[in-house]
C-alpha cells in the first residue's frame, strides 16, 4: 500500500526526521490559507498522487503569490496527473500540499527497500539525485552506495557515517545523515515498510540535511498490525474494480483486451493470460480467485469481469486444489442468475471435484462451452471472442 | 529415493486443531503421510484425528521424535511458529500460511539459516513425494510416483506441471512448491541441487514467474551444477508493468525480473524453455526421448 508525500512526511515528523513545515489541502481557498499560516513569501506547492516524476509533469511549483497558488490549485485539483511512472490516464489529484520553501545547496538520493537476493533491508544512496537515478544505477552502479541491515542486529550508526563520508558530507552533516539513516531504519522496521525513497535528500544553504521529498510503501501483509497507517489508504489512487475485488479477497487487475479471465492462483492466472496471448487473443484482466474462494466471491468475480464492457468472451480456468470446482460452478450460476450474461463462457475444470463441477454447469440453464483441455479452452475462447 | 521427505518421515502439525490444519492433516493422513501429532497451545493432552495434541513443539518433538513440521497457523503467528519449531529441533519446516509480513521473514530466514533448519514456504502448497508422503495442500490424486522433479513458485502452476507428467506416465520423484513470497525459506537453487543429487530424479521441471531474480540466479546455478535435463516455464509475459512509486525497486532489480529476461537467462543456461504452459510435459518428452 502506497502513501502520499504528505502522509509519509507526517510519519517522518513523528520519527523526528527533518521535513519542511507543510499543510495538505483540498481547495484553492484552503491552499491560500495554508500558505498564510505557514508564513513567509515563497512556498512549494505539490500535487499529491501515488507516482514519481511529478516535477517534470507540472505537478510541483514554486509560488510566491496568492494568484499563483490559486492558479495551481484550480488547474490541478480534480484532474489527473500523468507522469512517466503512471499509465496514460494518470492519477487523480484530490489533495495538494503547501510547504515552506527550502534553499538547496546539494541534492542527494536516499532509498531503502527489501532486497530479495540478499534477503536484507538495503539502503541505497547517491550523489546523483533526481529522476536519472535509475540510469545511474544501470550505467555506473559503483555510484550507488549501499548499506545492508542485518535482521538480527539492526542498523548501526557507523553504517550511516560510512555512507555520509562517501557522499562527501562534512562536519555536522555526518552525524545529521547518520541520524536520518538510523531513524529511517527504525521507521522501516516499526512500520513494516516495503519501500522508502527520499529523492532528493538535500543539503540546505545553511548546511543542514533535509528530507525534501518522501515516498513510502507499506507491506500490505502487515496492515493488520499497522492500523494507523492502514487508515491513510487513499482508494481514489487505486483502480475501482481492483478495490471492489479486494473486498472479496480477489486479486484483480484490469487490462486492455477482450477476453475476461477467471483463474485460481496467481501463477496459473498469469500463465492463462500468457496462453491467451500466445493463441492470438488479448486478456481483458488478471483475476485470481484465490485458494479459499467461496460461492459469493466467485459470483462477485464473475460480475467484476462482466462489468468490463470490452469483454467479448470469458475463460474460466480452475485447477482445484483446495478450491472445489463444484463450488466455483455454483458461483458462476449464481452470478449469471443475478446479472445475466450475453457473452460466451468457456470453462475448463481440473482437479478437486472437476467432474461434479462440469455436471453442475451442464445441468443448469447457463450456457457454457466445456473445454476438454487447457489448450482447447484457450483456442475456444479466442474463437468465441472473434478470433485472433 | 526422493528429496526432503519419504515414507518414513514423521510429521507434526502446528495449528493442528484449526480448520485448515484439520482439513489438510486428514487428507495427508488419508494419502499415507506418517502424521504423529499436532500442536495447539492450551489443548495439550487432548486427541485430534486420533493423534495426540501437544502444547508446545518441544513436547511434540520429545514425545514423537518428529523432525518435520507443517504450519497452518494464521499469518500473525507464523513467525513465532517457525521460530518455535526450529528451537525445538525440527529440521524441516513446511509453512503453508499465506500473508506473512516480509519483515517477519527476514528475521525467520536469518535465524533458521544460522540453525541449519530447512524451510519450505511460506505461502506455498507444500512438498509431496508421490505414493509416500504428502505435506501440504496439493491434491494428492493427480500425482504419480516417478522420475521428474518439479519445483515451482506457484501452487496451481505446479499442479499443471504435475498433471502433464502424470498423464504421460513419467510421474514425479518429488514436487516442491517454494512459494511466491519475496523472501522464501528455500529458493530454486536449494531444490535444484537436491534434485541433481537424487538418483530417482531423471529430469527437472522448473516453474517460475515474474518478479525478483530467483530464476536468473537459478539459471546461473544450472549452468555449472545441473547435468540433468531441465524444462523451464515462466508465467507473466503478458503481465502489465505495475504503477510505480519511485526508483528504489528498479535500482535493486537492475533491469531484471521480467519474464523475457528470465526466459533469456534460462535459455542461456541450456534450459529447455516452453512458452505455453500446456507444453511442459510434451517438451519434457522431446528432450528426454522418453
Amino acid at each position: 500500500m502506497n502513501l502520499h508525500e504528505y502522509q509519509a512526511k507526517q510519519l517522518f515528523a513523528e520519527y523526528g526526521l527533518p521535513v519542511s513545515q507543510g499543510i495538505a489541502v483540498d481547495t484553492a481557498d484552503e491552499a491560500v490559507a495554508a500558505a498564510k499560516e505557514i508564513g513567509g513569501d515563497k512556498w512549494v506547492i505539490k500535487a499529491q498522487v501515488h507516482a514519481g516524476g511529478r516535477g517534470k509533469a507540472g505537478g510541483v511549483k514554486l509560488v510566491s503569490s496568492e494568484d499563483e497558488i490559486r492558479e495551481f490549485a484550480n488547474r490541478l485539483v480534480g484532474t489527473n496527473l500523468v507522469t512517466f511512472q503512471t499509465d496514460e490516464k494518470g492519477q487523480p489529484v484530490s489533495k495538494i500540499y503547501v510547504e515552506t520553501c527550502t534553499d538547496i545547496e546539494r541534492e542527494l538520493y536516499l532509498g531503502a527497500v527489501i532486497d530479495r537476493s540478499t534477503q536484507r533491508i538495503t539502503f541505497m544512496a547517491s550523489t546523483e539525485g533526481g529522476v536519472e537515478i535509475e540510469k545511474v544505477a544501470e550505467e555506473t552502479p559503483e555510484k550507488i552506495l549501499r548499506a545492508t541491515i542485518d535482521p538480527m542486529t539492526g542498523a548501526s550508526p557507523y553504517q550511516g557515517r560510512d555512507i555520509a563520508f562517501q557522499l562527501g558530507l562534512k562536519g555536522k552533516q555526518i552525524n545529521q545523515f547518520a541520524n536520518v539513516f538510523m531513524k529511517l531504519a527504525r521507521l522501516f522496521d516499526e512500520c513494516d515498510i516495503a519501500l522508502i525513497e527520499i529523492n532528493p535528500l538535500v543539503v540546505t544553504t545553511n548546511g543542514d540535511i533535509h528530507c525534501l521529498d518522501a515516498k513510502l510503501s507499506i507491506d500490505s501483509n502487515a496492515l493488520y498490525r499497522q492500523k494507523h497507517i492502514g487508515e491513510m489508504r487513499d482508494h481514489s489512487q487505486e483502480d475501482e474494480r481492483e478495490n471492489q475485488a479486494s473486498e472479496f479477497n480477489l486479486n484483480y487487475v484490469a487490462l486492455e483486451g477482450n477476453i475476461g479471465c477467471m483463474v485460481n492462483g496467481a501463477g496459473l492466472a498469469m500463465g492463462t493470460m500468457d496462453l491467451v496471448k500466445l493463441h492470438g487473443g488479448q486478456p481483458a484482466n488478471f483475476l485470481d480467485v484465490g485458494g479459499g474462494a467461496n460461492k459469493e466471491a466467485v459470483s462477485e468475480a464473475f460480475k467484476i469481469i462482466l462489468s468490463d464492457e470490452g469483454v467479448k468472451a470469458v475463460l474460466i480456468n480452475i485447477f482445484g486444489g483446495i478450491v472445489r470446482c463444484d463450488i466455483i460452478a455454483e458461483g458462476i450460476i449464481g452470478a449469471v442468475k443475478d446479472v445475466g450474461v450475453s457473452v460466451p463462457v468457456v470453462v475448463r475444470f481440473e482437479g478437486n471435484n472437476a467432474a461434479l463441477g462440469v455436471k453442475t454447469l451442464a445441468e443448469s440453464d447457463v450456457d457454457i462451452i466445456a473445454a476438454t483441455s487447457l489448450t482447447d479452452a484457450v483456442e475456444q475462447v479466442v474463437k468465441a471472442a472473434g478470433g485472433a | 529415493m526422493s528429496i526432503l521427505i519419504d515414507k518414513s518421515t514423521k510429521v507434526i502439525c502446528q495449528g493442528f486443531t484449526g480448520s485448515q490444519g484439520t482439513l489438510h492433516s486428514e487428507q495427508s493422513m488419508a494419502y499415507g503421510t506418517k502424521m504423529v501429532g499436532g500442536i495447539t497451545p492450551g489443548k495439550g493432552g487432548q486427541e485430534h484425528l486420533g493423534l495426540p495434541v501437544f502444547n508446545t513443539v518441544r513436547e511434540a518433538v520429545e514425545t514423537t521424535g518428529a523432525q518435520t513440521s507443517v504450519i497452518y497457523v494464521p499469518a500473525p503467528f507464523a513467525k513465532e511458529g517457525m521460530l518455535e519449531a526450529a528451537a525445538a529441533g525440527i529440521k524441516l519446516i513446511v509453512c503453508i500460511t499465506e500473508g506473512v509480513p516480509t519483515l517477519d521473514m527476514l528475521v525467520v530466514k536469518a535465524s533458521l539459516d544460522a540453525q541449519g533448519v530447512r524451510l519450505i514456504g511460506p505461502n506455498c502448497p507444500g512438498v509431496i513425494t508421490p505414493g509416500e508422503c504428502k505435506i501440504g495442500i496439493m491434491p494428492g490424486d493427480i500425482h504419480l510416483p516417478g522420475k521428474v522433479g518439479i519445483v515451482s513458485r506457484s501452487g496451481t502452476l505446479t499442479y499443471e506441471a504435475v498433471k502433464q507428467t502424470t498423464d504421460l506416465g513419467f510421474g514425479q520423484s518429488s514436487c516442491v512448491g517454494i512459494g511466491g513470497d519475496p523472501i522464501p525459506g528455500s529458493n530454486f537453487i536449494d531444490i535444484l541441487g537436491m534434485f541433481e543429487d537424487d538418483p530417482q530424479t531423471e529430469a527437472i521441471v522448473m516453474v517460475g514467474e515474474i518478479g525478483g531474480t530467483a530464476e536468473e540466479e537459478a539459471a546461473e546455478f544450472i549452468k555449472s551444477n545441473v547435468s540433468k535435463p531441465v524444462v523451464g516455464y515462466i508465467a507473466g509475459v503478458t503481465a502489465p508493468p505495475g504503477k510505480r512509486m519511485g526508483h528504489a525497486g528498479a535500482i535493486i532489480a537492475g533491469g531484471k525480473g521480467t519474464a523475457d529476461e528470465k526466459f533469456a537467462s534460462l535459455q542461456a543456461a541450456g534450459v529447455n524453455t516452453v512458452k505455453s504452459l500446456a507444453d511442459i510435459g510434451k517438451t519434457l518428452q522431446e528432450v528426454t526421448g522418453w
